[in-house]
């Protein structure tokens, strides 16, 4: 009964959400490559923009080689700069 | 003599066998300088992501190599007068992975599932769509 009740209050309150895990560190996580363009997607915008960090809850290390594989995808046009 | 991976784009207008010949000609200047090849891809006509030069598609190659310094430097400056190569990109890499690379599974496997492509290239529209993507709608419409 009580259990359910602080649950409920934590969907409604956004600030003490739980921090979701790096999706890069762990066991079998994905490799960041430039030529892997449906990986790299998933963490730019629609408009083709990288997703800052504190959204995907990428870590800072692989959130600076996720940048340079997105980066190296764009110049070799596997992936677009602007979508308008 | 290090590692290093290379892909270039070729015009979209030349044929299949001419891009051959063009790879075969930039192989020549590595394997020369003894340098070595240690795989090669032709990722096929792919559309680009924006216009380079007015083309819209582009043949993809990729080598990996091992290489000196020199050949790589003739190897760039063969490619940037050469008017058929649109782009290219040359990285150091740590080693050369077994197998082809993701370019030539997922080409693989489109072919495999055949009939269910309307899952490929739309990410977004369908079911695929993840986390960071959601929160960003909710903050631009808030």
């Amino acid at each position: 009964m009580t259990q359910l009740e602080i649950k409920r209050e934590a969907v409604r309150r956004p600030f003490n959400r739980r921090r979701k895990a790096c999706p890069f560190s762990g066991p079998n996580a994905p490799k960041i490559d430039y030529k892997d363009t449906k990986l790299l997607a998933r963490y730019t915008s629609e408009r083709g923009k990288i997703v800052p960090s504190r959204i995907s809850a990428v870590s800072a290390k692989k959130q600076r080689e996720l940048a340079t594989a997105i980066k190296r995808s764009r110049f070799l046009a596997l992936m677009p700069y602007v979508t308008v | 003599m290090r590692l290093y991976e290379s892909v270039f784009i070729a015009r979209q207008d030349i044929t299949t066998a001419q891009v051959e010949t063009l790879a075969d000609e930039l192989a020549e200047i590595i394997t020369s300088a003894g340098g070595s090849i240690k795989k090669r891809e032709y990722w096929g006509l792919r559309a680009l992501a924006y216009r380079i030069k007015k083309n819209r598609k582009g043949h993809y190659v990729m080598f990996n190599m091992e290489t000196g310094p020199e050949a790589l430097k003739e190897y760039e400056r063969i490619m940037g007068l050469n008017e058929d190569v649109l782009r290219f990109l040359n990285i150091r890499i740590e080693e050369v992975l077994d197998g082809s690379s993701i370019m030539l599974q997922a080409k693989t496997e489109r072919s495999q599932r055949g009939g269910r492509d309307d899952y490929d290239g739309s990410d977004r529209s369908t079911s695929n769509v993840t986390a960071p993507n959601n929160i960003i709608d909710e903050k631009i419409e808030g």
